[in-house]
Parts: structure tokens; sequence; C-alpha cells
């Protein structure tokens, strides 16, 4: 009998590509109920609109590029994306918007660069950014956490969430507000004992901000589980987080009325937690070494408190984002690791003749 | 207890050693032919020695080494040569090899052979010529010649030797059933080759913790001596000489160089072993252990293997079920190649047959898309980052693959193994390698024709510029000699010149006689000259113009005068 000729090695440790898309999906959970419990049904119904205009235009565009359609399909990465946008997106906003996004992401940012694995950028987050700069009304109108909505309020049921999301009918006043960071952005020249003191999302919160705070533990416990699962390493994360909390605490400027804001609302606010373990460590537009990611998860810290402090918007994570995944073929350039036998590390782009 | 250091990376496949580990080794009846492949080392081929039909002994050398960097092989059993042809080899490429093949005639008759009682007594020259002649290749896989390995080099001392029991890739125990079954000829072995290397100053058996049974073995036979055996954690690839070398000592051989560099060297146990049968008991190299095991053989066991042994008598033997496997593998799964054909012979580096059934090994699933998750840098031992690698090896981008080490790779496999897009890793990275070493041929040659060519423009430029510099050094001088003729001298008048002319005239003339005779040649001819002018004379004043006249009385006048001239010298010549 002739047996095949195969290359070693021959087996295989049962972990695939998509089992670690499920697991994302799956981490993303802690997050998404935090949000729905604080915000209502809009994150549920901005979850649905995004994946299933994300499936439909991933199978389009891979029948328009004659590649097996189901074959891709089943990598999860185009459900990821969905997902990932969905939960960033405000709750309630116009379905439109949640497709406008989702298209953008999975056709322009993703499948026009060669789909899965080629894209330069997070898709999620160009699709983000595209929303943010078309529609600021509409991406900046935040639901207000569930235990401060006035008295005899409650976030729209169900069916009141899809005819404000589809039928564009308004929601009842107060159930729209700030967010902590808007707090910050248009303090008036309060110092932040007073903010404190004032609004009720700071002083009835239990370390952060009201709501913000468990939307983030939710994403932190989210990360914590692809972590402990080795899906990516501590080192983009980390390296993010410290940033953020070692500019917070340089800028504190013991709370007086130019302060950005302390270190903890700076780390469990806005998008923080979720920009950490679930945005900047999609492997394929950060940067690849382990030293890299350290320098690009800094980086993203950096310029997310940079923004959110100086800059024209609230938050800041998916222009932080975009701006490091300009920056990681750079990075990764001075970044390769010393191999055995080596005395130093090499450049990317070193040639054999400089040596 | 010995420090260790840890390497980096490595995986933890399911290590499937068990079942091949519940019977100690066993013996199978002689083959009824034995296909022996005369090349089964690293470096040249030897002479063959035997002709067809030729009866052999066992152990009887069927080829001579002609060179140090080859080894010879010997007959596994007594029997008859019956073909020396190409035959299906052990080999990733698949090609046929000439083999040596013997039908056995089952008495399995030794050769006559001595062993060396006191090899304390022996110069290391002499045992290492031992080993040579044992035809003793490095067994744990890449069978590099031993002796050329221990002989003593003049650059470097060596200080350390490694015994390699690490034995980390799944399912291979061949190792581990040697040191509990043969500790004693183990640790003669690494005796004899302390006694080489003048007793070096470290002697240490790396070992996996994941054979206390072996170091149990191994135990009561170092206790008085100075040997090491120093367990560590159970990883793949520890048991790769760089890593192992790292794990035992914090040193790194440095990329493109050798233990040896290090001033240590590196030996496999089934190789110590077969160095102490070659000196002590005077037997080459014509068998060794291997582990035949998998899903799709009921039974799973080390075996002592005659080298040449078809794959196909050690399966029967074993239970095999063709129907149930999915693939068979000589070597491990992580770095074993796969056999097409159950002919092929066992060599002097197979370690494993590893059979495994469908659901043990499946077959590879289509690779999807990379999306750089970095699991594969996680895992990769020497710290490369293999989702680069595969970028470019996919651009074909040479110059970015050596710039990230494509060639510090040991091609182990982790990388692959991990990989959750199921890409076949290792196999892009040994195409590049091909690619480039090609291309490194290539260029080779494109140099060195290049330089021919140059060589041969600059030659004829050479040639054509000598002929330009004589063309230009005999214009110069018939320019002076014009030069040197124009101008006159000062000093020098008319009269000088042609005084010194008529000098050069005499000196060229020979002798009185030959001038005698050329005058009177000119005579007759200024006289024949002479007639005609005045025939001429004759016929103008008949019937010519005035002018015509003038001209002809002119030159009768001058002939005349010619005439008298050459009269007159011949006067002077003839007095």
């Amino acid at each position: 009998m002739a047996f095949k000729q195969i290359s070693s090695p021959h087996g295989h440790n049962p972990q695939s590509t998509s089992w670690i898309m499920q697991l994302v999906l799956l981490s993303t959970l802690p997050g998404f109920l935090a949000l729905s419990y604080q915000f209502g049904w809009g994150t549920f119904i901005n979850l649905i609109i995004a994946v299933v205009t994300s499936l439909i235009a991933e199978s389009a565009i891979l029948a328009l590029r004659n590649r097996p359609i189901a074959f891709y399909l089943k990598d999860y990465s185009a459900a990821v994306t969905a997902v990932l946008l969905a939960l960033a997106l405000p709750p309630l906003v116009p379905w439109w918007v949640v497709v406008v996004g989702s298209l953008f992401s999975i056709v322009v940012a993703k499948q026009l660069y060669g789909g899965i694995g080629y894209n330069p950028f997070n898709p999620a987050m160009v699709g983000y950014v595209v929303l943010l700069i078309s529609f600021p009304i509409e991406m900046t109108s935040w639901v207000t956490p569930m235990s401060l909505l006035p008295e005899g309020v409650t976030h729209p049921g169900l069916w009141e969430s899809l005819s404000i999301v589809f039928a564009g009918n308004t929601p009842v006043d107060g159930v729209t507000g700030a967010t902590p960071l808007d707090l910050f952005k248009h303090s008036n020249g309060l110092v932040v004992d007073q903010i404190y003191q004032n609004e009720a999302l700071f002083s009835q919160a239990s370390f952060a901000g009201v709501g913000w705070e468990w939307v983030n533990v939710g994403f932190l416990i989210g990360g914590l589980i692809l972590l402990k699962t080795r899906i990516f390493t501590w080192h983009g994360p980390l390296a993010m987080l410290g940033t953020l909390a070692l500019m917070s605490i340089l800028f504190w400027d013991g709370g007086s009325s130019d302060s950005p804001g302390s270190p903890i609302m700076h780390l469990f606010s806005g998008a923080s937690m979720m920009g950490a373990f679930f945005i900047l460590t999609d492997p394929v537009s950060s940067a690849v070494s382990n030293r890299g990611r350290l320098i690009y998860g800094a980086l993203i810290g950096l310029l997310v408190y940079v923004i959110r402090a100086w800059g024209n918007y609230p938050d800041a994570m998916a222009f932080a984002v975009l701006l490091a995944n300009f920056a990681a073929p750079f990075i990764d350039n001075y970044t390769l690791p010393r191999t055995y036998g080596h005395t130093d590390r090499r450049k990317a782009t070193k040639k054999q003749e400089e040596e | 207890m010995s420090r260790t250091w840890e390497t980096p990376g490595g995986v933890h496949p399911p290590e499937n050693k068990s079942q091949s580990m519940t019977q100690s080794i066993g013996h199978l009846p002689i083959p009824g032919t034995l296909v022996i492949p005369l090349h089964q080392h690293i470096g040249s081929p030897s002479k063959i020695d035997v002709t067809i039909g030729q009866t052999v002994l066992k152990g009887q050398t069927l080829t001579t080494a002609t060179h140090s960097n080859n080894l010879p092989v010997h007959a596994s059993t007594s029997g008859t040569v019956i073909s020396i042809d190409d035959q299906p080899v052990a080999h990733p490429s698949g090609l046929n090899a000439p083999c040596v093949t013997i039908a056995s005639d089952g008495r399995d008759q030794w050769i006559e052979h001595v062993g060396i009682t006191d090899f304390r007594r022996c110069g290391p020259l002499d045992l290492l010529q031992i080993i040579t002649d044992a035809g003793i290749a490095g067994m744990g896989g890449a069978g590099f010649p031993s002796a050329i390995k221990l002989s003593p080099s003049k650059d470097k001392a060596i200080d350390t030797l490694i015994i390699n029991a690490t034995e980390c890739e799944p399912y291979i125990t061949a190792d581990d059933a040697a040191m509990r079954e043969k500790a004693q000829d183990l640790i003669q072995g690494i005796e004899v080759v302390c006694h080489i290397l003048n007793d070096p100053k470290r002697v240490v058996i790396g070992i996996e913790d994941n054979k206390p049974q072996a170091i149990k073995a191994l135990r009561p036979y170092i206790q008085e001596s100075s040997i090491e055996i120093v367990p560590f954690p159970t990883k793949y690839p520890s048991g790769g000489e760089k890593q192992l070398i790292y794990i035992l000592t914090g040193r790194e051989v440095p990329s493109g160089g050798l233990p040896i560099d290090l001033g240590m060297v590196c030996l496999n146990i089934g190789t110590l072993i077969a160095i102490k049968r070659a000196v002590i008991d005077g037997e080459p190299l014509i068998s060794r252990i291997t582990t035949v095991t998998g899903g799709a053989c009921g039974v799973n066991r080390n075996y002592e293997v005659l080298i040449g042994t078809p794959i196909s008598h050690l399966l029967t033997h074993n239970e095999f079920d063709e129907k149930n496997c999915s693939r068979l593998i000589m070597g491990g799964p992580m770095m074993g190649f796969s056999l097409t054909s159950t002919d092929v012979p066992v060599v002097k580096t197979t370690n494993c047959i590893l059979a495994p059934g469908h659901s043990e090994i499946p077959a590879d699933t289509p690779a999807q898309a990379c999306i750089r998750c970095g699991l594969c840098a996680e895992a990769c031992p020497v710290s490369l980052l293999p989702q680069q690698l595969f970028w470019y090896a996919q651009a074909k981008d040479q110059e970015r693959l050596e710039a990230h080490n494509l060639f510090d790779c040991i091609e182990c496999g982790a990388c692959s193994y991990v990989c959750p897009s199921n890409i076949p890793l290792v196999q892009h990275y040994r195409s590049s390698k091909g690619e480039i070493r090609k291309a490194n041929i290539d260029k080779i040659d494109a140099d060195n024709a290049r330089q021919r060519f140059e060589f041969r423009k600059l030659r004829l430029e050479q040639a054509d510029e000598q002929r330009q510099a004589k063309r230009e050094a005999r214009r110069l001088v018939t320019e002076q000699a014009r030069a040197t003729s124009n101008t006159s001298q000062p000093g020098s008048s008319a009269a000088d010149i042609i005084a010194a002319a008529q000098q050069r005239v005499i000196t060229k003339q020979a002798s009185p006689e030959q001038q005698k005779a050329k005058c009177e040649r000119a005579l007759l001819a200024a006289q024949s000259r002479l007639q005609e002018a005045e025939k001429r004379l004759i016929e103008a004043t008949t019937n010519g113009s005035k002018q015509q006249q003038t001209i002809c009385s002119a030159s009768v006048e001058s002939a005349r005068q010619k005439v008298d001239q050459t009269q007159y010298r011949l006067r002077e010549l003839t007095d």
C-alpha cells in the first residue's frame, strides 16, 4: 500500500482559529451583560443588527471575490468584528447607524484589504470612527445608567426600544445623559471634588462612575479569561492600562479645575477595559513581538489619555488604536526578538550586506 | 543538583510514551532479506567491497570508507548478496538510493571479531579508528559520523560531554528502554568517550523528568563517578542539541556554529551504546533499538532491530492494521517524515516507526488565514517570529526572511503544532530555505560567470591597448625621425648632409666589385636613356613644336650629363 507523503509535524493541538474567535465572543459576555443591565435593551439590538449586517456583507463580498463562503464564515471573525462594534456603539442608536458602521467595517476595512488576516487597521474601530465623525449627535448620546434614572422613568422595554431604533421614536426625557468622561470634558471650571459632589454619576458611584465602572469590570473579567486561556499575552493590555494610569497620575494635578480626572476614573470609564482587552489585542493589526506589543500598548494608553485630556473627544480608544495601527509595522521593524545563538537583535529591514 | 536553564517557547503535545513501555526490548525473527543502504550518514558515500552472489558473514564490511567523512556499512546477518542496486529508502525526498540486498541464511553467523578488554591502554586515535570502522553515526537523527565529532580539534578543547537522554518527541521510547535495560553498556560507552576526550571536566546526562525509571536504572552506575544526571521539566523540543546545551549550561551555540565552539560535544544514548559495543565487544553497528508504536499497531514495543530490516517485517510482527493507519512515519510525530511504502529498511537513525490510527493523527484540515495571533512566536524555542517568516515566505522576500533569522529555525514543528489556522509553517520554511540556498548557488554561479566575462573583457581590452601602444610607439619614432630630418641642426650645412648621405651610401656598398658592376649597369642605362632622348629630339625637330624641341633638347642634355658623370665615376672605380 502506498501511504501519503505528508510534511512534519504530524498532529496538531486542538485549538483552532474558529475556537479562538468563539472564545473572544464568549468573553465579551460579562461586558455585554453589564452594558445591558446598566443601559437597557439598546446594546442587544445593536448586536443583532451588527451581526446580521456583517454576516450578510461578509458573504456578499466573499461571493464577489470567489471565495468559499462557508469556510470563511466559520472562522467567526466577521461576528467578532460585529460584536465589538455593537458593544462600542451607544445603546438605542438608530438602526442605520449600526448598519453603516458594520458595512464599513466589513466591506472597506476588512474585505477590501484582503479579508481576514490582511487588514492593517482594526475593522471595528474603523467603523466606529467613521460613525463618530459622520454622525456625531447620534454617536454621543448615551443612555443614563439604570440607578440614575429619574423617579418614575425606566429604560424602554424591548418593543419600545425597537421602536426607538427602527421607527425613530424619541425616548422619554431623562433616558439619555452624560458619561463620566463627558463630565470631565465639560467641567466648566469646577474642581474635581465639586464635580464629584454635584454629579450623581460620581456621588453615587462605588469607585469610578455609576454604571460605567461595572461595564469596565465586565470587560476586565472577560479580558482576564482570555489572558488565562492564553489567547493573547499580557504585554499589550498591561502596557496600555499602565500607561493610562501613569499619565493620569502624572496629570492628576491634585484634583484642580484643570485636572482631567483620577486614575481610577480613567481606568474604569469609557472604553478603557474593552479597548485594553478586546480592541488592541486584535493580533492582525497590532505589533507582533512581545516587546513590540509593549510599545504598541503603551502608545495607545498615551494617545487615549492625551486625546481624553486635551483633545476634542471625551473618549479616544478608536482614534488611539487606529493611530497605533499605523505605527505597528514601524514598531515591528525595531522589536525583533533576539534569536538563539545571536548576540543582538536584528532589524527587520537589515540586509545581509550591512552586517 | 545542577542548575538548569529554561528555554523559551516549547509545546506539550500528548506524550504517548507509555504504550510502548509495557514490555521489555524485544527481538524479531531474522527477516528473509535485508536491504542495507550504503549511505546512512552525513558525508560522502563509501566504496562497495562485495559482489553479487558473494556470501557474507554477520558484521562483515560491505563498503570501505575512502575518506575521513564517510563510514562503512556492515552485513547485519550472514547470507548471500543478491543485488546491489537502487532501492526505496527512508528519506524525506522519497527517492531511491544504492543498497546492498542480502538474502539471510538464517544461521546469523558472526564474522570473527575481538573487543578490547582494557580500552584505557589504547590511544584516542586508535579508539576513534575503531569507532569509524564500526560505522557509527549519530543515532539521534542527523547521522553525523561520531568519530569526527570526537576528534581532537586544534582550536578548541572539549571540556564538556553532554549525553542527550532527552527523547522529547512524543511516542519514542527507544532511548528510555535502552537506559533501563542497558545502563551498564551506556556507562561503559561514556567511559570510552571520556577516555577519548581525555576526561572532560563535566560529563552530564540531560534527561526529561518523564523518565524516572531510566534515572533510577542509571543511578547505581554513577555513584562513584563524576557523571551527573540532570533531570529537567518535560517540554518539546528540549532534546534539540542546541536547546539541551542551553538547558544544561545556560550557554548558546552561536548561530551557524557547532557545540564544539563552546568546547562541548553532545552524544545520543544509542550512539554511546554502539561505541561500547564497537570498542569493548568488537561489534560493528548492525542493529539498533527502534520503537514500533501507534494506534494502527496491535503491539507497541521496542525492538533490537537489525539494520536493513524492511519496515513491513516490523509491522507484520506487530499486528499492523493497514486500514486504520492514517500515515506511516519514520521518527516521531513532530519531526519524523512520512514513508510512502513499507518496503524501506530500518537505518542507523531509525529511532521509531509510528503508525498512528485515523483518530490519533487525523488528516490535516485545510489551512485558514494567518491572523498573526502570535501563538507560534510563543511556542518557538529559538525566539523567531514564525508569523512574520510565514508572511515573507509567501511573498518570497528572501532578504526579510534572512533578516528574521530563517536559518536559525530548527524545524522542530512547535509553531505548526500550535497554529490555530493549521498552517503548515515548517513546510513553508523548508521550502524557503531551499529557495534561498538555490538562489545563493545561482548567485555564486552568476558571479563566476560575470567574473569570467569581465576577465575576458579586461583581457581583450588589454590586448587592444597593447596594440594601440605599439602603433603609437611606431608613430612617435617616425615623427621623431621626420623631425630630425626637417630641423637643421646648428653648425651643419647642406654639404655636410650630402657627405653624410654619401658616407651612408658608401657604408652600405658592400664591395668595390659590386660598386663597379652597379656603375656599369648605371652607365648602360644612362646611355640607353641618352639614345632615347636624342631620338625624341630628332622627331621633335622634324615635326614638333618649339616648346617640345626645347624640352627634348634639355632632357638630351641631362642624359648626356648623366652618362658623363657615370663614365667619370666608373673610371674612378677602375683606377
